[in-house]
Parts: structure tokens; sequence; C-alpha cells
């Protein structure tokens, strides 16, 4: 921590020309983070606004008028208030749970140090990128029929909110994990430390140094928790069973089956109310706490559990991993495995020759490998460059307009995916911006959901950065961009490696959106897991099983190069 | 300083994989976009398939290229493809079938064009004759399937018609799909429609609740996690679903060696048939192009590949079956129909209908 040492102050004959310094300085600031938000501010206009405003008037403009009435008769419709409770309270309820179940992991992952638990944080990020359609399945397995509850105990789980809620957990355990445990491992423990050697109880230490320092993320973290929850499509089909519905499957059947764009768009306006109510909330609650914090490296905060009651805790923590999300993930390598002649590689080598037999695709399942990596890797480039831009552009108080601006970026991920797939259609189909047919398309729609990851994964550990150290570099001659580069940077390194192995993830697993805008030829993982999933027949079933196997592989995998590449540059703190 | 050149390394290298993947991807859209006259598009859901040697052929008799543009699901292409009349995505629209036949021709989307070759396609499946707007390409029945083992191990026949699956014989047996959200399941409601009206399709639904049937939300969830005779999947709890008649077929068409019998069979009096169409979309910048698509879709060479690429029966009478389907499939003869228009001014007040009377 080259920078920390303490900076002179040089004297000042008098006041005035202070104040007169002060405000150039002042403006320039704001000059700064204007030019910051341009670009993320373009491309949300462009690729975000654009669209989605585009479909919401086509269903509320017809004919040249405005039909606002609309708005009113579907508000008041009983089955919309009916979806709309639901939507809200099984989100708050799975927010809840998770943050209960994942909370003791992210302690355990920030301050424990134990064999395998880089792998096993690359892990447990798995479930994330899988296609609901195949961790659903994965997850009846256990809990419906004839699985694992049924027959030790007789208890089935599924078409019960008991199966969405913990499918929930499942699917956001690495949100909790990744966001609060970034933060928790870079926390300095010596402050707690001091709290108790003057005299505070372990609880109280806690309550008093770390709750309060962790705050932000834990709010960050129970925010994208709340979003993807509320959106929730495809765990609440299949292990809710018809009778359960969200907004966002609402949506869905209202634009791509009824085309009823009308009933749509005020469904479209309802969540991005909702969305906007939480998120003003989250900003309520999280702007008086955020403060700067000491920031150390993560090596030196973890340690090996110490005394039976940390290992008791690190042992819990196993368990409920192995029991929440390895089990249902090694459902689905089994199946993949299980071929007729017993187990065997049999379907991943079909894998390989379906495209020279049947041409049933056009290209060999694998081809789908390469086209995900590929689209995640632009799409993780364009999500942590906006994200990041707009991230800095953030890190300082400021006044409504940026808060706005931090709210729009968070409302992509509570958009419906198909609102942005057709609106993409009818708003990017008109040179300049005819995009319909490129494939760009694919990481634009993927970005979007990627970058509220990555600001919200930044943000916190941004405005935890001393800003004293930035005036200190000022004062020492730096111009802003080198003080970033050479204070925030180092410190955000971290924090910038979790948001792009969330961006890439996110992207990798992106299936709504991408469904209708990849090109057929050109299938992503999930895509292609999907259209194997929709054939009768057991070779198109295992090899469903088997690609969604290879996902997970390829999604550790990546978490772990991206880890890499972070852990390497800690030397820097 | 060390950490720093590696910094400068993992970006320089994450910048230069995006760099590539831009180019990469970019050389490969440049040969095959443009509106240029040598591509013709065709834009279709996400179960259109066909072999790489029958769309090259097209390519050596016409010259033109196919470049196949998504659309989601069969519901969603179609509405895509209204969404974006004004600036239609392509020039071909493949995958309209009866159930949205009305919408898409009501949303005035289609050029007509008498694609040749259509006279040797029956007059059952040319539901828009008069104009030619549409040109049947393909058709498939939705069924009931069943477990032939679960049925032989009980000594029970299987169910063949719709009345009998109310029988208490066949109590808490069936499952079948959400008709809001799955597309076999509506068009099983449908098929309830055509055969009982529209007063009575009601009581029969009430029937089959009472006799236990289960409804979830897709086709994957009824086949591969509940039906009992797919051997792909958990192993489910219930012997009878409703699938396509094709299914059996595909249960056996990588099994070696294939057995005598499918493992599934078809009650054959359930069947609800859909007639999948092509058309020439308005506004498409290769008109000639996409109606020599249009002839090669109903030429018998595309229309042998049909089955084993989508898993439905080719629309021409003289298209020869292979040897798949010939063996293991069926022929359904009475399967149910109903008009599209009536299919169109009714089907989201049944879907709503049913929804409160079975959910």
């Amino acid at each position: 921590m080259v920078l920390a040492r303490p900076v002179k102050r040089r004297e000042r004959p008098a006041a005035a020309p202070e104040a007169a310094k002060e405000r150039p300085g002042r403006l320039r600031g704001a000059a700064l983070r204007l030019a910051l938000m341009a670009v993320p501010a373009a491309f949300f206009a462009l690729f975000f606004v654009y669209p989605v405003a585009a479909i919401v008037t086509r269903g509320l403009r017809i004919d040249g008028q405005w039909r606002l009435g609309r708005i009113g008769d579907v508000l008041t419709d009983p089955a919309v208030l009916d979806i709309l409770w639901f939507t809200g309270w099984q989100a708050a309820a799975s927010t809840a749970l998770t943050l209960a179940v994942a909370l003791p992991g992210a302690y355990v992952f920030a301050r424990f140090d134990f064999p395998g638990k880089r792998l096993l944080r690359a892990v447990v990020t798995v479930p994330f990128v899988l296609p609901t359609v195949v961790a659903g399945s994965a997850f009846l397995a256990l809990l419906g029929h004839g699985g694992l509850l049924d027959s030790l105990w007789g208890v089935r789980l599924d078409t019960s909110v008991w199966a969405i809620l913990l499918a929930h957990v499942f699917f956001n355990y690495a949100v909790v994990v990744r966001t609060v445990g970034g933060l928790w491992a870079q926390l300095d423990p010596r402050q707690e430390e001091a709290a108790r050697v003057l005299g505070a109880s372990r609880l109280a230490a806690w309550r008093r140094v770390t709750l309060p320092a962790l705050a932000p993320a834990v709010a960050a973290a129970a925010l994208m928790v709340f979003l993807f929850t509320f959106t929730s499509f495809g765990v609440i089909q299949i292990l809710g069973g018809p009778r359960y519905a969200t907004l966002e499957v609402a949506i869905y059947r209202e634009t791509a089956q009824l085309l009823d764009l009308p009933t749509a768009a005020v469904l479209t306006l309802v969540q991005f109310a909702a969305v906007a109510a939480v998120l003003a909330l989250h900003a309520w609650t999280v702007r008086r706490r955020e403060g700067a914090l000491k920031l150390v490296a993560p090596e030196q905060t973890a340690r090996r559990p110490q005394g039976a009651a940390q290992w008791a805790l690190l042992w819990g923590v196993l368990a409920v991993v192995a029991l929440l999300i390895l089990l249902p993930l090694a459902v689905l390598v089994e199946r993949s495995l299980d071929a007729p002649g017993g187990y065997g590689l049999d379907y991943y080598r079909a894998l390989q020759s379906v495209a020279d037999s049947g041409g049933t695709y056009f290209v060999a399942p694998m081809d789908a490998v390469w086209n995900s990596l590929r689209y995640a890797a632009v799409a993780t480039v364009f999500a942590v460059a906006v994200g990041g831009l707009a991230a800095a552009a953030l890190t300082r108080k400021a006044g409504r307009l940026v808060r706005g601006f931090d709210a729009l970026l968070m409302l992509p991920l509570g958009t419906s995916a198909v609102t942005v797939g057709f609106g993409f259609l009818i708003a990017l189909d008109e040179p300049p911006l005819d995009l319909r047919a490129s494939w760009i398309l694919v990481p634009l729609a993927q970005a979007l959901v990627g970058v509220p990851f990555v600001v919200r994964t930044m943000l916190p550990v941004l405005r935890a950065v001393d800003h004293r150290l930035r005036e200190a570099a000022a004062v020492l001659g730096a111009s802003p961009l080198r003080a970033w580069r050479e204070v925030d940077l180092p410190l955000v390194a971290r924090a910038l490696g979790v948001a792009a192995g969330f961006a890439f993830a996110v992207s990798l697993g992106e299936f709504g959106a991408t469904v209708f805008i990849a090109r057929p030829d050109h299938p992503t993982l999930p895509v292609a897991v999907a259209r194997f999933l929709g054939r009768a027949g057991q070779l198109n079933y295992g090899q469903a099983m088997a690609l969604s196997t290879i996902l997970m592989l390829v999604c550790a995998g990546s978490l772990l190069v991206l880890e890499r590449i972070r852990t390497d540059r800690s030397g820097e703190f | 300083m060390n950490s720093r050149l590696r910094h400068a390394v993992a970006a320089a290298l994450f910048g230069s994989l995006g760099l590539t993947t831009l180019v990469a991807c970019g050389e490969d859209s440049g040969s095959s976009g443009g509106s240029g006259s040598k591509t013709v598009k065709l834009v279709s859901h996400d179960s259109f398939a066909a072999s790489k040697a029958v769309l090259k052929e097209f390519t050596r008799q016409t010259g033109y290229k196919v470049q196949v543009l998504p659309g989601g699901d069969a519901g969603a292409a179609v509405n895509q493809a209204i969404l974006s009349k004004s600036h239609p995505q392509g020039d071909v629209f493949f995958g309209v079938d009866n159930t949205l036949l009305s919408r898409a021709l009501d949303n005035d989307l289609f050029t007509p064009y008498q694609a040749k070759g259509l006279d040797k396609v029956p007059a059952a499946l040319q539901l828009d004759a008069a104009e030619h707007r549409v040109t049947p390409v393909d058709f498939g029945d939705i069924c009931v399937n069943y477990d032939r083992k679960y049925f032989a191990d009980k000594k029970l026949a299987p169910p063949k018609t719709l009345d009998d699956l109310t029988k208490p014989a066949y109590k808490n047996l069936l499952v079948t799909e959400n008709a809001a959200t799955s597309s076999p399941g509506l068009a099983f409601l449908l098929g309830t429609a055509a055969r009982y009206g529209d007063d009575g399709w009601q009581g029969y639904w009430k029937k089959l609740r009472a006799n236990g049937v289960e409804v979830v939300d897709g086709w994957e969830q009824a086949y591969y996690d509940r039906f009992s005779g797919s051997a792909g999947g958990a192993k489910g709890d219930r012997p009878l679903v409703v699938s396509y008649a094709s299914s059996p077929p595909a249960e056996v068409v990588d099994a070696k060696p294939r057995p005598e019998q499918a493992p599934t069979g078809v009650a054959t009096g359930t069947c609800f048939r859909q007639v999948e169409f092509a058309g020439l979309l308005k506004g498409a910048s290769n008109t000639k192009g996409g109606k020599a698509l249009l002839d090669f879709l109903l030429t018998k060479r595309f229309q042998e590949d049909v089955p084993l690429n989508m898993y439905v029966n080719p629309a021409r009478e003289d298209a020869k079956l292979p040897e798949l389907f010939a063996k293991y499939g069926v022929k359904i003869a009475d399967s149910a129909t109903l008009d599209p228009r009536k299919i169109a001014k009714n089907r989201d007040q049944w879907v709503k209908a049913w929804s409160s009377l079975v959910l």
C-alpha cells in the first residue's frame, strides 16, 4: 500500500483562494462523470430503452392514439392482481431464504482456507448458467415423484411453493457468495478484533463492525436475487406446475403466444414500476451506509478454521452446498452417462457425429460450445466496459440524475427476455441499425443482463475506496485518470474479476432472449440443449444432458481461469 | 511491475479474443448477409431442420443460398413475423400451423404464390386453396402415447379413444401439457373441442379431471419427467402422455439393434392434426428466390428429407416415408381437425375456460 503514507498538507495562506480553487475542481469532476456516463448511457439508450419503448408503444399506441385505458383494465383484473401478488411474495421469500442459506457460505468462502475452495466457488456458480429446463428437471429428480425425498421419506415437494423457493436458492446461491463474499474477504479482520479487544462480545463486534461494512454488499446481493426471482420464468413453470405464474410468465404468454401486445405492454410497465420501487428502496437503505472501508488483500484474511465452532460452520456450509447444489448437478452428470448399454460416454460421442449423420442441426453440437464461448467473451467485454464505466461514474455521491442512471442500469434484470428479444426485432430493423440478421445482437442482449452484475459488484468496492487516497494522489500531482489507475484499479481489481466472471456466466447461460436472436446455424449451448430436449428419444435426451454437463464444465472452467487472472494480480495490494 | 505486466497481458489476451471473435463472426455474416440476390432468407421456428445435402441441392439447382433466421417456438415465430411485417426479417416464412394460420392470414403476412408440386398435396391439407397465400409443407398428429410395457404387465388394453381416457380403468394414468403454454397441450384441447363440440368439451374435461388427469407445463416435463414409456429422463409414473404420433419412431431411431416394436404406442382415436405451412413474406427483398424456395419445399427431395429431420409427415402424397416411419409409425386415418377461422375465433376463450376448469 504505497499511497497510504500520510500526505503532508501544504500550508495555505488564506481561505479565499482555496475556495476559488475548489469550484473548477468540482466542475471538472462533473464533466468527468458525464464523460464516463456517455458510453453506458448511449449503450442503454440504444439497446435497451429504444427497443423496449418500441414494443411498449406498439402495444399502447394504436392507430396513432394512446390507449391508456388499457392500463386500468389490466390493473383491475383480479387474475393479474393474483399474479402480481404471487410474483412479489415468492421473490421476497426466495430472497430471504437465499440470504439465510448463503450468507454463512459467503463467510466461509471469504474467511476460511480449505482444500478445493477455489474449485467449489466455481462450482456453486454453475447453476447460474444452467438452462432452467435442465436444472428444473434435476430438481424434480430429487423432490418430485420417485425422487430422493420421496423414496426416503415419502415427501414430494414438486408443484409446491417449497420446490420453487429451494430452486431459487440453488440458482442464486452464488450471487450472495460472490457479491458478499467478495467484499467480506477484503474487510480487514483487525477492526473486528480491535472491537473485541476493547471488550465487545463476538456478536456485538460482528454486529457493530462487520455487518455495517457488509451492508451495501448484502443489499446489492439481495437486490439482484430479488430481481432474478421476481422475473423467474422456467423454475416457476417446471417446478410450480401450471398453477403458478409470475409476471414474467404472463408477459411471455401475452407476447409470444397470444400476441396481446396491449396487455403485455401494461404488464411490462407494471414490472418496471415494481422493479423501480425495489430499486428506490435499495438506494434508500444503502445510501446512508456506504462509506470508505479499509480493504486488504483477501489472502490476508482467510485462514484455516480454528476451534470446534468454526469447523462445524465449515462442515455445515459444505453439507448445504452438497445437498442443494452438488446433488442436483450430480443427477445431470449421472444422466448424461447413463447410456442404454450401461454407463459410458456414448452420448458425448454422439454429440460429435450428429453433424455428418442426419444433418438435423446445421452444426455439430460441439460447435455450440465455441459459439457460446465467443458470444460470452464478446458480451463480457461489452458488459465490463459499459458496467465498469458506469460504476466509475457512479462512485461519487451525486444528485438525482446519477441515481436515476443507476436504477436504469438495473432495469434489464427486471425486464422480460421476450420483451427485449421482440423489442430488438422491431426497433433495430432499419438502416443504419438493421441488426436483425447480425450475430452481434446475441452478445448485446447478453451484455444487457451482465451489466447490472458488473455495476453492483464493482460499486460497493469502488465506494469503499477511501477518497483520501485519491485526493492524496491528486495532491501529489496525478491526473484523475492516473489517480484512478493507480488507486482505484488495484483495489478493485478483484471486484473486476468477480464482475467479469458474473458477466461471463450470465452470458453463457442466457436463454430467454438468445433463443429469439441466435441464428440456428450458430446456436449457443443452452439453445442447443433446448433443441435436443424438444425431441423424443433416448439419444436426444442423453445428448441434452451431455451438453448440459459440458455447459457446466465450460462455466466452471472459465470461472477458474478468471479467478486465476484475479489472484495473480493480488500482489498489488 | 511484474504484476502490472501480467495485467496488461491478460487485458490484451481478452481484448484480442474479443477482436478475433468480431472478425470471425463478421466475416461469417458478411458472406451470407446482405439483401443480395444470391441469398434467400428463411424465417422459421427453432424446430426447423433440414439435411445439409438437401439445402446444398437447392443451391446447386437455383444458385440461391438459404440463410435460416430464428424465431423462438412456433407461436413466437409467427408473432415475430407479424410484428416485423413492415420490415420483414426474410423472404420466406416456414412453420405457421393451422392453429395459428388465421392470425397470420388476418395480418396479411403473405404474398400469394402457387408453388409447383401443389397438385401432389392432398386437398385436405390445402387450407388456403382459394388464394394460395400459404403452401402446406408437412403435417403431424398430436396423440396420446402409451407405455406398452405398463399395459402388458397390467394385462390391460391400452386406451384407443378420447372416451376411453375417462374410464375408471385408466384413472390417474394420463399426463398432458398446459394448453396455455404448450403447443401439444393446445392441440389436445382443440382435439377435444373438435370431437365434443363447443358445448361438450368442457364436460369431457370435467370427466377427465375426475379421472385424475395431471397437467404439467411443457412437453419436456410431461414426456421426460412424468411419462413412464420414454427411455430418456426420469422413470416417470404415468403410462399415458399427450405427445406426437411420431414419438414411437423417435424412441427407436438410435436403438441398436432396432427392436421389433417401439416401446410406446399411439392411441389412434385421440389425435389432432397439425398442418405446417410456408409462405412468401410481403415485402420480401428476394421475391424470386423466395418463390424458388417455396417450390423446392414441395420437391420430392425436400419432402422425403422432412420426416427424419422434423419428425412430421411430408405433405406430398408421393413422397416415400423412411423405413423407420414405415415400420414404427402409425397412419392416423381419422385425426380431428378444426377450421382455422374457428380456432382463431375461440382459442383464447377456450384456453381461459380450460385453465379455470382444469388447473
